[in-house]
């Protein structure tokens, strides 16, 4: 069985008004099936950009981008992989379940499984009382959820997420994050996951991809030791106390300061 | 001090007060027009009393009824025509650039000139006892905002719902469907709305310039010119209550469509 | 019914806003505010008059290409004539429009050309539009302040004035003719031209109302509590703020006031039969267009360019006051 993701060589190159500025340089990545990997950096590293990549909403300027052993684009057309953005982008007009539903409804889905389906997401997320609600009587937290289980609608083996909780207080963001840990254990599916806080990769990820900026590479791959895949169903609150975890955000640190001026945090990061 | 009242007002009180302030006002004016009217003498030309006004409209309720029927036909079409070309150009101008950019400067004018000025051409090019001229000057004018609003609606999707369209993989009529309609439909409703008084102010102004009487324009100077002023002022109630049966269609129209659909928001 | 004033506002601060600057009508226009591009200004705005130009000319094709093909008679479907008669008579050659202007208007030997004609007939509607304009400003903006000053004139007074708008109380004009030379107070005497300048006030200062106090109302509670700190009273915080916030919604509001106060003067002057002005011309010539039907076109790019002069003009006012419009999106 191929990887989920497979991106070889890649360089990415804007242009803008002020001339061309190299976003990506010499990306190589793997990321395999059922696997959670954290993208985190400070701004401007090109970790957003680089997930935009592997969901071809961007094209790469050089290098390949593959998906479950297909170009970046045919894994699109053949919705290989279901995505999550920072604002919820839920549509204002659409309740709950309406949201939700929207992709199955694109890709032609019979209404009786749709309504089966949506049902079931709702229940994971814990929005089932929610559904007949529009989106602007929710909170950020709820509306992200509904955000993630849309994501989730058709059982994709990749799950790209772009800083999904940036936006939610402290304590709704911990919740979010174990309830992804349980998400992610039930379907089995790959994440890529861009962040930009170092407890929240080190508490969700298998690896830590250490980014940093101008141009934009990769500066080292953080495996986290906190438990193998198997494991990951056995994160829980606990963990965010133990000794390992403080070990791990330690080491993501360390791997940030390289590629930055000493002394100083890289702009962009939190460390809580 | 009346601020500092009004900002400790109970929710109720600012209920009662939002209803009573234009009903007082109302009542205040109907007063001081009857008192100008029966106790200072102002003569009929200036302002007839509302209870002549009344008794004309009661009077010539039929002609009236005709004349509404026929400039509302006329402001109606227009509006329709109107809106339909509005939203189909709109459509057009967002998709194809050029068309936008061809169209721009064009359509801005016509916001700012005087449409019906066009009427007495346009009665000569249809023949004089047509209608059109008027309902094509009713068309122009609602043309114009509801262009303007729906192409800005268009232009309204947020990027992350294009991405979101993008990885879905969706079709170019899926996001229009999906997406662009819903975005956009708010502003057509507004730009509908606002078209509503424009074509019915438009059609009953082309009636000035000549053309077929009958219409509630035409009846409303003829009986000036006749000196009939209280009957005159029976058809401007007329045409108000036209204009506003118009407004309240379409605006009825905007909030039943647009019940549960939070407007985008708007840059202030 | 009890939201109805509230959202009846903003509903009409939507038809305000029909050619707003920064909304689409600004974008569309193609003098481009100072400022307005990042990059390339100069380029863009030369590109949008070659655009707009295109586009006009696209008009005048389509006029000649139907004129070309269309049936004599025009396209009739039952009783109804959905397209014109394409005779020189019901639609002359744009040429011939063009030409008519540089021709005498009447016969006689001291007739001026009919440009000319048209463009005195253009500065008198243009004076009476002006005047009733500045009418349309002091009454808008003096409702705002009231409006702005205590809430309960706010809900006494914008329902009326939104429903005043919603309806055509221009159908008054013909009997606002009967007004002329009947009046007097003292030695004032009601001219007929003033009859016209009041109807263009009327409609002017319904725009200039409802975005003076939308501007007015603007400002952020951030700053009308630090006018509060600096214990500032009521004018000292309508002069250094309220008034500098204005600006950007007075702006558009204005320009709309002065295009309406244009529409509001050229109608009057037909409704009420005053001489000298544009609207007098329009019906005049087109009375003639069966001799001479070109010459009916000459007063209507007459309108034209007057409704533009007169926006234009307040845009200037814009292009001063730039410094208190920072906050707006450049499109």
């Amino acid at each position: 069985m191929s990887a989920a993701v497979e991106i070889t060589g890649v360089d990415k190159t804007f242009d803008t008004r002020s001339g061309a500025v190299q976003a990506l340089t010499g990306i190589d990545l793997t990321v395999e099936a059922g696997e959670f990997v954290s993208l985190i950096g400070p701004s401007g590293c090109g970790k957003s950009t680089l997930m935009r990549l592997i969901a071809d909403l961007d094209e790469p300027t050089a290098g390949t981008v593959e998906v479950f052993g297909k170009g970046a684009r045919q894994a699109r057309l053949d919705q290989e992989y279901g995505i999550a953005f920072q604002s919820a982008g839920l549509l204002p007009w659409r309740t709950v379940a309406a949201n939700v539903a929207l992709p199955l409804e694109l890709h032609g889905v019979a209404s009786a499984a749709r309504s089966t389906r949506v049902a079931e997401l709702l229940d994971m997320v814990g929005l089932s009382d929610f559904a007949d609600r529009y989106p602007d009587q929710l909170s950020g937290g709820m509306q992200q959820r509904v955000a993630i289980a849309r994501a989730l609608a058709e059982q994709p083996r990749l799950l790209l997420m772009d800083e999904p909780f940036g936006a939610l207080d402290e304590m709704t963001r911990e919740k979010m994050q174990s309830d992804l840990v349980r998400i992610s254990a039930e379907t089995g599916a790959a994440v890529v996951f861009v962040t930009h806080s170092i407890p929240e990769a080190v508490f969700l990820s298998d690896r830590v991809v250490v980014m940093s900026p101008r141009p934009g590479r990769i500066q080292e791959i953080v495996p986290m030791r906190l438990g193998a895949e198997a494991a990951r169903a056995a994160r829980t609150e606990e963990l965010r106390e133990e000794r390992a975890f403080f070990d791990m955000v330690t080491a993501v640190r360390e791997a940030l300061h390289q590629g930055s001026p000493v002394g100083t945090a890289p702009r962009g990061l939190e460390n809580r | 001090m009346a601020i500092a009242t009004a900002t400790r007002m109970g929710p109720k009180t600012e209920t009662t007060f939002r209803v009573l302030a234009p009903v007082a006002v109302g009542v205040i004016v109907l007063g001081v027009w009857q008192f100008l009217v029966t106790v200072v003498g102002v003569s009929d030309y200036l302002l007839p009393s509302p209870a002549s006004i009344i008794e004309e409209f009661i009077q010539f309720w039929e002609s009236i009824l005709s004349a509404s029927i026929l400039t509302g036909t006329n402001a109606l079409i227009g509006l329709v025509v109107g809106s339909l070309v509005g939203i189909a150009l709109a459509a057009i101008a967002a998709r194809w650039r050029a068309v936008d950019q061809m169209s721009a400067p064009v359509v801005a004018s016509l916001a700012v000139i005087p449409i019906v000025a066009l009427a007495p051409v346009l009665n000569s090019m249809y023949g004089a006892d047509s209608q059109f001229g008027r309902q094509a000057i009713a068309a122009l004018a609602s043309f114009v905002p509801v262009f303007i609003n729906t192409l800005r609606g268009f232009r309204q999707t947020a990027p992350v719902h294009r991405d979101l369209m993008k990885a879905y993989a969706a079709s170019s009529g899926q996001v229009l469907r999906t997406l662009t309609l819903p975005t956009a439909r708010p502003f057509m409703l507004t730009g509908i709305r606002i078209a509503s008084s424009l074509a019915v102010i438009s059609a009953l102004v082309a009636e000035y310039f000549g053309g077929p009487r009958g219409g509630l324009g035409g009846l409303i100077s003829t009986s000036a010119a006749s000196s009939a002023y209280a009957r005159a002022w029976a058809y401007v109630v007329a045409s108000i209550a036209l204009g506003l049966l118009f407004y309240l269609v379409t605006l009825g129209l905007e909030r039943m469509l647009q019940r549960h659909a939070p407007q985008a928001r708007r840059r202030p | 019914m009890t939201e109805v004033g509230a959202r009846e506002a903003n509903a009409v601060t939507d038809a305000a806003a029909v050619v707003a600057p920064g909304d689409a009508g600004a974008r569309a226009a193609p003098p481009r505010r100072p400022g307005a591009g990042r990059g390339g200004r100069a380029g863009r705005g030369f590109a949008a008059w070659i655009w707009g130009l295109v586009g006009i000319l696209t008009i005048a094709l389509i006029w000649e290409g139907y004129k070309l093909l269309g049936p004599a008679d025009g396209v009739v479907v039952g009783d109804l004539r959905i397209m014109p008669r394409t005779t020189d008579l019901a639609m002359p050659h744009v040429w011939q429009m063009l030409g008519r202007l540089f021709e005498p208007v009447t016969r006689a030997d001291d007739a001026l050309p009919l440009w000319a004609a048209v463009a005195l007939a253009a500065l008198t509607t243009l004076g009476i539009a002006a005047a009733g304009w500045l009418v349309g400003v002091v009454v808008g903006i003096g409702l705002a302040l009231v409006m702005q000053r205590w809430r309960i004139a706010e809900w006494g007074l914008l329902p009326w004035i939104v429903l005043s708008q919603t309806v055509p109380l221009i159908a008054f004009a013909p009997i606002v003719k009967s007004w002329g030379s009947r009046v007097e107070i003292g030695a004032f005497e009601w001219q007929d031209w003033m009859s016209v300048a009041l109807i263009a006030s009327y409609l002017a200062f319904f725009p200039i109302a409802i975005g003076a106090l939308k501007g007015l109302q603007s400002p952020d509670r951030i700053h009308t509590e630090l006018m509060e700190t600096y214990a500032a009273g009521y004018w000292q915080t309508l002069v250094k703020l309220r008034f500098p916030a204005a600006v950007p919604y007075l702006l558009p509001a204005l320009r709309l006031g002065a295009a309406n106060a244009v529409i509001g003067a050229v109608v009057a002057e037909v409704s009420t039969g005053l001489q000298g002005g544009i609207g007098r011309i329009l019906i005049q010539f087109a009375g003639q267009a069966s001799g001479d039907p070109a010459k009916a076109w000459g007063p209507i790019f007459g309108a034209i360019v007057l409704g533009l002069v007169a926006a234009g003009s307040v845009a200037l006012l814009g292009v001063i006051l730039s410094n208190y419009r920072r906050n707006e999106e450049h499109a």
